[in-house]
């Protein structure tokens, strides 16, 4: 397998923009990235993307051109943006490809995602008890990991009020005003122990990746960012995850576990050789529990990085630069790219007032979602 | 009314999921070659075998549900009350999700003794009592009632 670059990234500003259906800014995120790659569309020799509720994105065509590329749909829940990433990469890195497009975008209602259990294979009594709702597990999680590790609220707190000063100078982002941490504190309260400011929402918004080979990066003059590992793994036996009736009693490992040690090992690096990383954060306990997960701390340790602002910009490892999913919201479809996008930027130094400080050389990302899988890209400059 | 017609006009949520008053436990599924249990038992029968659970167990954790959840699929009533839900580590066999009753929020521990008991949720349309299961504190004074 050959190598793969990124050699141009677009975003359209997630958030709501109600005159956009989410193709169309997906359509916005494609052009971004083709100019800043100095392409055309016409130029692309294949696409894969996909959304979770704004359909095919294989109609991306009509608005960019009827070129008669390739188009591969993917639908993969929050991994979606992750996959059609994968896809990419495996059509460069067999060598049947030179040039191609990644692309994820969605539009979703306000409100808490509605899920019907059928959709998961759940009988409909699950759904009728009020169950089927998101921000149950991920308060569950966390309420046992805070109990067994010592985690306070403060520290759930903090997560939340660095994502909001981040955010701050990310132009992309949704909520890009700091948030007092009492206020987040004592905001209202959705699903003890998280308050209103803890959880992301439900969003809109797009982002696309142009990817090439080695050859063609160096022929385009942007072979800077280099993909080392893009894995994704679902669910082992005795795993804890979103929309489960039971667990087992004897506890197993976690999707996330799995998909980081295979990136690890397929880029031959470890967690203390990572400089910046965008960890799933759909709720503030998430990035915390993330944080062990993917290996750059010990469960319960996050409490003293929290403290110390060690994953602040000028911290140890920045965690989630541009405001994560707290601040910028979670269009499903675009959320794993927006993650890469950011890692991009870092990596090209063009993160302004965001930019981690002393050029960072590796940027890691993680997406987490239902029901049970998780991905896992590095990226190297 | 009489005691035969209270009983009729009440309907669980599910056949097979749980088995009724006074000694209620819920119904898992064993997997006849792995031995692991999890609930609610699958309509596989040729993989699964319904087993009574344990009726008590302890809280493994919880959460409170502030919001109304979206309907559907939700049916619970319309005048919206915050409920606890948890998982209840029922010994030996598996960790089981459902409603925490008869407990104030701000007493709810990880680790306190909970049991299954049934409660209702709704009225359908034959106006029948939808009862369903929930978990709550194990009362040692009045275990012996």
């Amino acid at each position: 397998m050959s190598d793969v670059y990124i050699v141009g990234i677009g975003i359209h500003p997630f958030g709501r923009t109600d005159a956009r259906s989410g193709l169309q800014q997906g359509a916005y995120a494609a052009r971004a990235a083709l100019t800043d790659a100095g392409l055309e569309w016409s130029d692309m020799q294949f696409g894969f993307g996909g959304s979770d509720a704004s359909g095919n994105a294989d109609t991306i065509v009509n608005e960019m051109g009827l070129t008669g590329l390739p188009f591969i749909n993917v639908k993969n829940g929050c991994a979606t943006g992750g996959s059609a990433l994968i896809g990419a990469w495996q059509a460069i890195a067999s060598g049947q490809n030179d040039v191609g497009i990644a692309l994820g975008f969605d539009k979703h209602p306000r409100g808490a995602f509605n899920a019907m259990p059928a959709e998961y294979s759940l009988p409909d009594w699950y759904g009728e008890m009020g169950m089927m709702v998101t921000t149950q597990f991920f308060a569950m999680k966390l309420q046992r990991y805070m109990a067994a590790h010592g985690i306070t609220s403060q520290a759930l707190g903090r997560v939340a009020e660095k994502a909001f000063d981040n955010a701050v100078h990310a132009p992309h982002a949704w909520r890009r005003s700091a948030v007092d941490l009492d206020i987040i504190l004592n905001s209202q309260m959705i699903s003890d122990p998280l308050t209103k400011y803890m959880f992301c929402s439900p969003a809109e918004g797009g982002v696309a990746l142009i990817l090439a080979s080695e050859k063609k990066a160096r022929e385009l003059g942007r072979d800077k960012v280099r993909i080392k590992a893009a894995v994704i793994r679902t669910r082992p036996p005795g795993s804890f995850e979103v929309f489960a009736p039971s667990i087992d009693v004897v506890r197993g490992s976690a999707p996330t576990l799995l998909a980081s040690a295979a990136a690890y090992e397929m880029a031959g690096i470890g967690p203390e050789d990572i400089d910046v990383a965008q960890l799933q954060d759909t709720e503030s306990g998430a990035e915390i529990m993330h944080m062990a997960e993917n290996g750059f701390c010990t469960d319960g340790e996050q409490e003293e990085w929290l403290a110390e602002g060690w994953s602040r910009i000028d911290g140890k490892l920045p965690v989630n630069t541009d405001g994560g999913c707290l601040a910028c919201g979670e269009p499903i479809g675009a959320s794993g790219l927006r993650q890469v996008y950011e890692n991009a930027t870092q990596l090209l130094g063009r993160g302004a007032g965001r930019q981690v400080p002393g050029e960072p050389k590796t940027a890691y990302s993680h997406v987490y979602g239902a029901p049970g899988i998780s991905g896992v890209t590095i990226l190297e400059r | 009314m009489t005691k035969e017609q209270a009983i009729s006009s009440q309907v669980p949520i599910a056949e097979g999921l749980f088995t009724g008053d006074p000694d209620p436990r819920l119904i898992g599924g064993r997997d006849m070659v792995s031995g692991r249990i999890v609930f609610p038992c699958p309509s596989d029968d040729t993989r699964f075998e319904p087993v009574e659970l344990p009726r008590a167990g302890t809280l493994w954790s919880w959460t409170i549900q502030r919001f109304r959840p979206k309907s559907p699929p939700y049916i619970g009533p319309e005048a919206f009350e915050p409920f606890a839900i948890g998982y209840v580590e029922l010994p030996d066999a598996v960790i089981v999700e459902g409603p925490l009753t008869g407990v104030a929020f701000d007493a709810i521990r990880i680790g306190m003794e909970m049991r299954t008991v049934l409660q209702p949720l709704a009225t359908d349309v034959n106006g029948r009592t939808i009862v369903t299961y929930a978990f709550a504190p194990v009362n040692r004074g009045a275990a012996h009632e």
